[in-house]
């Protein structure tokens, strides 16, 4: 007797408490707005399409809402990733992300001097001018492939950023 | 390149976890071979027993986990096994040491992620989880024999396995179970301790008691070797020796009539056992020295109280669990300061020089 | 006592009478030499000379790069055959733009410009020439100096320290030095002195060095403001912060430069190398690099020309007497390991070491025990634990709460640690995950910038265009009005 009676009490409480936090949830229900504002204050805000969506804020509604995945943006790599993630509170495996940034290179034995790629450019890393072989500025780049569209000739290539001491960096020890 | 390059430092102490767990293990030898020569054969049994079924579950829990069976060679299951052994009753049943040692390596150490990663001290958990379940077994103390052979080799397995009941005769009280009890009926603590209690007994440890825990004189020799070898530092057992000393004497000079001398906490009991070898394990310790001395003056403060008003006579692994619970919290309070930077963690300023200083306050 | 000493730190077997008691020797001149453009801190030297050019020992061949950087000199004369990237002194493994040099083994010297006393000429002078004449830190930064000579401007300093610990076991070339050549060592810090204005100049020296301690008294007797300091022997004593906690006391405040504490550090070998500078008209185109370790059969100090290849130094001392389990540039505390011994000496290496496997650590890791070890051991009061512990998890945030940047990479947690977790290691990988989040930020930020400005041109474009056209319509409206 004495079993079933706390045995009861117990599912009753949890019944209650289960209700009263759903009913939390519904009421002291946040608006996602602020987020979306800061996500999209994240984003490259170069508009390139590599995600799928039409632009950076668009690409940034739909990770709010979570209808893509953080690692959609392949500009921001794996810091952008890793930061959206953090804001939205998700935990997300980065492994899958490539570490390498591809970047635009002009191949200077086929560029025409046509002027559609800079023109192209979201970020103005592309200088040249009419009649004159292109170069890309490395900087600048943010590897977003509009000029690769853009480009009749088909002389721009996406290569890794070159090797250099510098941009070395210890990896992760093999974990015990 | 796909090789990872190896980092500095390229150098090495040659220190090894085995070799921490060797030493503390030939520190504990002398008061476990004092130990076993004193209660017979089936202290050895109890001993034995529990190491073995300690490097059993281990060996299980890594096959389990599928993890390399190699770290069973570190040596961490065997001194775990040995702590529980020299904790408990030297002529505890064979059931008490296999569920001892299932307790203290696949609840206390494994469950919690395997070495370093548990919270509490593994033969201690055991231990109170054994005092709280089963506490006849855990407090049926077998006297001193005179020598090894007492009790026969027969005999000895009859009492390990329960195939016969432990003789009256066998058995008394702890010097602490018996200050309770002579408490309790409103005897004096003076009177107690001048007619009961041979210092020398109890320096030398004749007296009944854990099987490791009885002769004060041995296991403090194993603590030095500790310190010498710097596998430990003074910090815990100087500070929770120290608290206990303060505590006794200290009450012993308020009423000597109800609480015992500084003599007496110092050398009954498992106090120094458990200064040395049982709070001084590094996992489940703060890691700074700072840390060390607030968790050593903890243990020691909880170990009194539990003696002198708690309802057992012995704290000692009460009193270590729960500072155990408390280690990441001291650990989180006491960091040592950084180089350059002040306590609280900003840049080291300097004073700025003496005309400017007056201006300020003019 | 005269002084407090540090925090931490580690006793390593030193090893050091492998090489202490053997003369310098000079090292033949290889028959060719890769001159690495970057052998410093900061941006790499650009290279003013041409395939095919004969240059002469001393003669600039690489000019100081943009920003921090510092100039490279031809270490002998010959025929510059290639300019093209050679396998880097760097455990990674990559390339770096060398000048490569086939001697003519003449050794014929580049004018230099008549000497003039340095005593007598003022500090920007003489700034100016230790930085054309490409002096760096010899110690292992390879800072460049004159930026530290200039970092003093403005500070009144008190104490200039020579840095003669060498804590690093193995190592014993500014030993060697500081017995042979003690009195270049003492003139060197007495310019460094001079330029920076520092009231005294104190060498510090640990104990274990007994014959440099002595030579370097004797040397320093006639100048009253040329102490000798003589600290115990302690890892990492070499290291600056701790050196100048040792002799002022005082801790440099996290983030700032010891000129806040008016004391300014400098090698020995740095001291040297400025003395040859100043009054001998000679670049940094060589130093003293103790070649040891268990696989070196005659491991020695030698004086060998900046662009040697690490295998032709072996082979000087004797060769190996078996493969060396590791090649390590630097000592086994904080050294590098070397991807291949073609790679060449450059300006910051103080030791070549080839180790055989009982030397080194190789003992696979162990998950830790929390022992504490490494917190008592390191010398910045850091909790290495802990901060390896976040850096496994990625959690580079708290690595750094817990004193990531104040971690100097000393390597004393790690030799402690009896469950041999790559500690360091943990630390770098840390590091550089945050240096490379913080350069991709930088350029998201950059490239948002760019865009931005795009925007508003191509809206100022269209708006332009518009009011063109509007004007135009308005235009051809009103003279279609007025003509009617």
């Amino acid at each position: 007797m004495t079993a079933l009676s706390a045995l009861l009490v117990l599912t009753l409480m949890g019944l209650l408490l289960g209700f009263a936090l759903g009913l939390a949830a519904k009421v002291f229900h946040v608006e996602t707005d602020p987020l979306l504002d800061e996500v999209s204050a994240l984003m490259p805000g170069t508009q390139c399409g590599q995600c799928g969506y039409a632009g950076c804020n668009q690409a940034a509604e739909a990770m709010v809402k979570g209808e893509t995945p953080v690692t959609c943006c392949p500009p921001g790599g794996k810091t952008l990733a890793a930061t959206i993630a953090g804001k939205l509170g998700i935990s997300i495996s980065l492994d899958s992300m490539n570490d390498e940034l591809l970047l635009a290179r002009v191949n200077p034995g086929l560029c025409t001097g046509c002027t559609r790629c800079y023109k192209a450019c979201p970020t103005d890393a592309i200088v040249g001018a009419n009649k004159q072989i292109h170069g890309v500025i490395m900087a600048a780049c943010t590897g977003c492939g509009s000029c690769l569209a853009a480009c009749p000739e088909r002389c721009i290539d996406m290569v890794p950023e070159s090797k250099a001491l510098d941009s070395w960096h210890w990896p992760k020890p093999i974990a015990a | 390149m796909s090789i990872t390059p190896v980092s500095s430092p390229h150098a090495h102490d040659h220190s090894s976890i085995y070799r921490i767990m060797r030493h503390v293990c030939f520190a504990l030898l002398p008061c476990t071979l004092f130990g076993i020569y004193i209660f017979g054969f089936p202290a050895l049994n109890l001993f034995l027993l529990t190491i073995g079924s300690a490097i059993l579950f281990e060996w299980l829990c890594l096959r389990l986990m599928k993890k390399s069976t190699t770290r069973l060679q570190d040596g961490s299951a065997v001194l775990t096994g040995w702590l529980l052994a020299i904790s408990l009753p030297p002529w505890a049943p064979w059931w008490i040491a296999v569920s001892g040692a299932f307790i203290a390596i696949v609840i206390g150490k494994q469950l919690y992620g395997g070495i370093g990663q548990n919270l509490f001290n593994p033969a201690m958990l055991a231990r109170v989880a054994l005092l709280i379940s089963f506490p006849v077994q855990l407090t049926t103390w077998p006297m001193p024999q005179e020598s090894f052979l007492d009790t026969g080799f027969l005999d000895g397995l009859a009492i390990t396995f329960n195939l016969a009941p432990i003789p009256d005769g066998a058995t008394g009280a702890t010097y602490l179970g018996a200050l309770k009890t002579e408490l309790g009926n409103n005897a004096s603590a003076v009177e107690f301790a001048s007619t009961q209690v041979r210092n020398s007994d109890a320096l030398l440890g004749f007296s009944a008691g854990s099987l490791g825990e009885t002769s004060a004189l041995l296991i403090l020799l194993g603590g030095i070797w500790l310190l010498l070898m710097r596998v430990i530092t003074w910090h815990i057992p100087l500070a929770m020796i120290g608290t206990v000393i303060g505590l006794s004497a200290l009450f012993n000079a308020i009423d000597p009539e109800q609480y015992a001398g500084v003599s007496f906490h110092l050398l009954t009991g498992s106090l120094l056992l458990g200064a040395f070898f049982i709070a001084t394990d590094y996992v489940t310790s703060p890691s700074g020295k700072s840390g060390q001395l607030i968790f050593g003056a903890g243990c020691g403060i909880l170990e009194y109280v539990i003696r002198t008003w708690g309802g057992y006579p012995e704290g000692i692994s009460f009193a270590v669990l729960f500072m155990n619970a408390l280690t990441p919290l001291i650990d989180l309070y006491c960091r040592p300061r950084i180089y350059g930077r002040s306590l609280n963690g900003k840049p080291k300023k300097y004073n700025a020089p003496l005309a400017d200083a007056v201006e300020q306050e003019s | 006592m005269l002084f407090s000493l540090f925090r931490g730190g580690v006793h390593p077997d030193g090893f050091k009478e492998l090489s202490a008691n053997r003369r310098i020797s000079k090292l033949p001149i290889p028959g060719r030499l890769y001159v690495p453009l970057r052998q410093h801190a900061g941006t790499e030297a650009i290279a003013i000379v041409n395939v095919g050019d004969q240059v002469l020992k001393g003669q600039l061949i690489g000019r100081a790069g943009r920003g921090l950087s510092a100039p490279i000199h031809a270490p002998t004369s010959g025929e510059v055959i290639a300019i093209e990237p050679v396998v880097a002194a760097h455990p990674s493994g990559y390339s770096t733009k060398a000048v490569i040099i086939r001697t003519d083994r003449r050794d014929q010297v580049y004018p230099q410009p008549a000497l003039v006393d340095p005593f007598i000429q003022d500090p920007e002078t003489l700034a100016k020439k230790v930085a054309d004449y490409g002096i760096v830190g010899m110690g292992g930064a390879t800072f460049p100096s004159a930026v530290k000579l200039q970092s003093a401007v403005g500070y009144e300093i008190n104490t200039l320290i020579i840095n003669g610990g060498e804590c690093e076991p193995y190592l014993t070339a500014d030993d060697r030095l500081m017995r042979e050549r003690p009195d270049t060592i003492v003139t060197g810090s007495r310019l460094i002195q001079h330029i920076i204005k520092a009231k005294r100049v104190a060498i510090v020296i640990e104990d274990n060095k007994k014959y440099a301690i002595a030579a370097m008294r004797n040397a320093t007797e006639p100048y009253r403001d040329v102490d000798i300091v003589v600290v115990p022997t302690r890892y990492p004593m070499g290291s600056a912060k701790q050196m100048i906690q040792v002799v002022t006391k005082k801790e440099v405040p996290a983030g700032k430069l010891s000129t806040e504490l008016g004391v300014l550090l400098y090698n020995v070998g740095t001291a040297y190398a400025t003395c040859e500078c100043l009054m001998e008209n000679k670049p940094l185109v060589s130093r003293i690099v103790t070649v040891s370790g268990g696989a070196i059969k005659q491991p020695q100090n030698v004086e060998a020309l900046v662009g040697t290849p690490l295998s032709y130094l072996i082979e000087h001392c004797g060769g190996t007497v078996e493969e060396p389990a590791r090649l390590l540039m630097g000592g086994p505390m904080m050294g590098l390991v070397m991807p291949s011994a073609d790679a060449p000496l450059i300006k910051g290496a103080g030791g070549v070491l080839a180790l055989q496997a009982h030397e080194i650590n190789q003992t696979e890791s162990s998950p830790c025990i929390r022992c504490g070890r490494c917190v008592s051991a390191c010398p910045m009061g850091l909790l290495p634990l802990e901060m390896a512990n976040r850096a496994r998890s990625q959690d580079f945030d708290s690595a750094s709460e817990f004193g990531l940047k104040d971690c100097i990479l000393c390597g004393s947690c790690a030799y402690v640690c009896p469950s041999h977790i790559p500690l360091v290691h943990y630390f770098q990988y840390a590091k550089g995950e945050i240096s490379q989040k913080n350069a991709a930020q930088k350029r998201t930020e950059y490239t948002r910038e760019l865009s931005e400005a795009r925007r508003v041109r191509q809206e100022k474009e269209a708006a332009a265009k518009a009011a063109a056209k509007a004007a135009k319509s308005k235009r051809r409206k009103r003279s279609a009005t007025t003509t009617d």
